[in-house]
């Protein structure tokens, strides 16, 4: 009954919180320059699995016979508001589950973090077939769990509380889309098991100092109405932190990079725009400290109004 | 557009309340008083050594009189330094004000932290041992593993104990004030004490500590050297030693540190690692028995830790008593008994709980920590600050400790090795673990052994605090059958054998003179 071309897709922050484990799973929305219209409510579920052999220790790529494939999967609640066309809030949750197909290492599951994200786009500009937009973005995300946060691999999240400001340029030329982001996140320091520990000198003490983190992404392809299509390249810095040493174990501190690779493709029904389906993989390129990840992950996303009495736009997403 | 600007605003307000906020962490000792003894403990000089035949084995001269131009100069020396201290020498007059056995019982946790991760494979699927002939090539020595760490603490405390009771022996000989009691015009940087300064408590340590370090951490001693020259500067610099208090401290530190190196090159801890050909014994021998040997649940698999660490001489009995202390046999590997408390392992990590992960974490003291040793030596370090004991009394107390957690090491050692028992792992693959599986046999539980030692001697240093550790120490015990490491007879044998080491540490105690 609605000729709506839905183009959104919702997914949350779950790179931002535990890179190590599932370092292929990036947010989308938070990170696109779409929109939700006014009033317009998109959510859904992601799922995602993530899998890697290789591992960079410090530097040094290396496998650990001991551990095998680690992998994880998550299962990710998301939701998008339009409080106006051009100021959305996202909310997101995963579940996680972690395991390593060798050695006798017990795997983990659990709630991860919630995560809450304000996109703006104060500006924006349109001559012809062109268009270019800018966005801020404003995120935050905390633990819903006092999940074990040094278990690495396989923890579940790396528990900190973080605080994500970014800066975001969107071009568009006809179908064509390039978007371009940078991030920076705060990360609050977090609280382990032990009551003492050792990264480069010994730490008389349970808190672990958390370096804060910055993202870049580039992201292009074709922006239809009813396909968009987009290759990804992401990169994520620790700004500090410490290498693993020669074959000890990860800590949540360790100085986390890693640049990936990816394409996202999102279709949206004809016949029924209020639903659409997602599907994207991911394969990490370099990195330091973190697996060398694969990923993959599917999704279906349904779009309600919140709001009967607001007059309808012809499109339920702006960009 | 006011919504918007609410929204923003919540948001600007939020990050800068967050991005506020300092993320400096300060550790539990890092900002403590300054040592203040309550007692000076002025007749420790009588107190039964370790090694040491007599507190005056080594000699020191008498020192300059305090109305010499030896000793004036000297006082000038501390005078001109004290006119313009700089921040960087406050912060470690604020370190080491703490005392000195207390800051190097952390550099030691330190440096076993550091040196406590197991050496990676070669190509071949063999593992390179750590050569103390060639420290620094890869991988370094030590590998610092529970064995080797209780031993290192046992030896660095009971040489620090002879040491310094050696040197209240001169104190109270020589009596000769501290520099701030002789001129009025130093200033004391730290609380006065009427203990006699010459020689200095701080220099023994640092001295005896270097000493022993070269020995047990080879690639550390430029670092440990540093450690020592500020530890030094700080005493003159806050005015409670000359350099002559210093210089002679240091020379029967390491005098007496010689004593005990001697003893370690020679109590068989050398030869701990053994050879293919025992590795492959305790296994045959073990089988012969008709009893599955233990095998390494690693890939490749490793050789087990010091398999003839039980062998090491202790130092609170004899090698007869550690056969005499040795646990008696586990049921039979094809027992039902056997296989009932392998299953009772099973059954505990099916669905751990965020407590019992909890509980896990905290004692869990593997990889790249300083081992159950090092955290019962952070226990009682943070319980020996709120007692204010003289230097020589911590060091008594920190040696009693440590010799029963090298000792302890030794018996629970012998018995893992006498008895060769598997891991509920190996016996049952599906018994994944809450922490790393350690890479020697089950039987029986080195974590119960060390802490009931420890929690022994230390409830008998500290009545007051008997049952918390007799709690802390039952709690590390189970976090190793609820982490599925250890069968419950494992941790309950150990616990008994913890027991009766650390009441050959509380015989000693009663009679070495300081109660």
């Amino acid at each position: 009954m609605h000729k709506r071309k839905i183009y959104n897709l919702k997914r949350g922050s779950l790179l931002i919180l535990s890179i190590f484990i599932f370092n292929c799973v990036y947010a989308q929305t938070e990170l696109d320059a779409i929109m939700m219209n006014k009033n317009q409510f998109c959510n859904g579920f992601m799922y995602n699995y993530s899998s890697w052999d290789y591992y960079w220790e410090g530097t040094m790529k290396r496998n650990n016979q001991n551990l095998g494939t680690v992998s994880t999967q998550s299962i990710m609640y998301g939701g998008n508001y339009g409080i106006t066309g051009k100021l959305n809030v996202m909310i997101g949750a995963p579940y996680v589950w972690t395991k390593s197909s060798a050695g006798t290492l017990h795997q983990s599951k659990g709630l991860q973090d919630v995560s809450l994200f304000v996109k703006w786009k104060p500006f924006s500009y349109s001559l012809g077939k062109n268009k270019i937009g800018v966005y801020l973005v404003g995120g935050f995300s905390t633990p819903l769990t006092n999940y074990q946060i040094d278990y690495l691999p396989l923890t579940v999240g790396l528990g900190s509380t973080n605080v994500i400001g970014r800066g975001m340029v969107d071009f568009q030329h006809g179908r064509f889309s390039i978007t371009a982001s940078a991030s920076y996140v705060r990360r609050s320091n977090v609280k382990i098991d032990r009551n003492a520990y050792y990264d480069t000198r010994l730490h008389i003490t349970n808190e672990v100092k958390m370096p804060d983190a910055a993202q870049y992404q580039l992201r292009t392809g074709y922006r239809g109405k009813y396909i968009i299509a987009e290759a990804l390249l992401t990169n994520w810095t620790t700004l500090g932190g410490f290498d693993i040493t020669r074959n000890n174990m990860p800590f949540p501190s360790n100085r986390m990079n890693m640049t990936t690779v990816g394409a996202n493709i999102k279709y949206t029904l004809k016949q029924y725009t209020h639903l659409s389906f997602l599907a994207g993989a991911n394969y990490t390129l370099a990195g330091r400290n973190v697996g060398q990840a694969s990923a993959f992950n599917v999704g279906a996303f349904y779009v309600l109004y919140v709001k009967k009495s607001t007059k309808q736009n012809f499109r339920n997403q702006t960009n | 557009m006011k919504r918007l600007h609410l929204f923003i605003f919540l948001l600007i307000l939020f990050a800068g309340i967050l991005a506020s906020c300092s993320k400096d962490i300060v550790g539990r000792t890092e900002n403590i008083a300054a040592l203040n003894p309550a007692d000076v403990d002025i007749d420790a000089g009588t107190w039964k050594t370790v090694l040491l035949g007599r507190p005056d084995t080594f000699a020191i001269n008498a020192p300059a009189l305090t109305n010499s131009p030896a000793y004036i100069a000297e006082l000038n020396e501390i005078k001109g330094l004290q006119q313009n201290i700089s921040g960087e020498q406050k912060n470690l007059i604020n370190y080491w004000k703490a005392g000195a056995v207390l800051r190097w019982n952390e550099i030691m946790r330190e440096l076993v932290a550091r040196h406590n991760i197991p050496p990676y494979q070669n190509s071949d699927g063999t593992y390179p041992p750590p050569n103390a002939n060639n420290p620094f090539a890869y991988p370094e020595f030590p590998f610092s593993n529970p064995p080797y760490a209780a031993r290192a603490y046992a030896y660095i405390s009971a040489a620090q104990y002879d040491a310094l009771v050696a040197a209240w022996h001169y104190k109270k000989l020589y009596n000769r004030a501290a520099p701030y009691a002789i001129d009025s015009s130093i200033k004391a940087l730290i609380p006065k004490t009427a203990l006699p300064a010459y020689p200095s408590e701080d220099a023994v340590v640092a001295g005896v500590t270097a000493e022993m370090m070269k020995l047990l951490f080879p690639t550390e001693i430029a670092f440990i050297q540093q450690k020592l020259e500020e530890e030094e500067e700080y005493r003159i610099l806050s005015g409670a030693n000359v350099r002559s208090d210093i210089t002679a401290g240091e020379t029967l530190g390491r005098q007496v540190a010689a004593v005990f190196v001697a003893r370690a090159r020679t109590d068989r801890a050398g030869a701990a690692g053994g050879s293919p050909q025992v590795w492959s014994d305790l296994a045959t021998n073990t089988s012969a028995l008709g009893q599955i040997p233990w095998i390494s649940l690693e890939w490749p698999k490793r050789p087990p830790m010091l398999p003839l660490f039980g062998k090491v001489k202790p130092f609170l009995f004899d090698s007869l008593t550690v056969i005499a202390l040795r646990s008696g046999p586990p049921p039979s590997t094809s027992s039902n008994d056997f296989n009932q408390e392998n299953q009772a392992a099973y059954a505990q990590i099916k669905n751990p709980t965020r407590e019992q992960n909890r509980i896990v974490q905290f004692w869990a003291d593997g990889v790249g920590t300083s081992t159950p040793s090092g955290h019962w030596n952070a226990i009682a370090a943070e319980d020996f600050i709120k007692q204010n004991y003289s230097e020589v009394r911590w060091a008594r107390n920190m040696a009693l400790l440590n010799m029963g957690q090298m000792d302890a090491a030794i018996v629970c050692w012998n018995t893992k090795f006498y008895y060769f028992n598997p891991r509920p792992s190996q016996i049952i693959p599906e018994v994944k673990t809450l922490t790393g599986v350690p890479n020697f046999p089950s039987y029986i539980s080195g974590h119960s052994t060390f802490s009931e030692s420890a929690a022994t001697i230390l409830g008998h240093i500290i009545p007051a605090n008997a049952s918390k550790y007799e709690e802390m120490s039952a709690e590390a015990g189970k976090s190793r059958f609820i982490s599925g490491i250890h069968t419950k007879i494992d941790c309950d044998e150990g616990f008994k054998a913890g027991r009766s080491v650390g009441n050959y540490a509380v015989q000693r105690a009663i009679t070495d003179g300081a109660e």
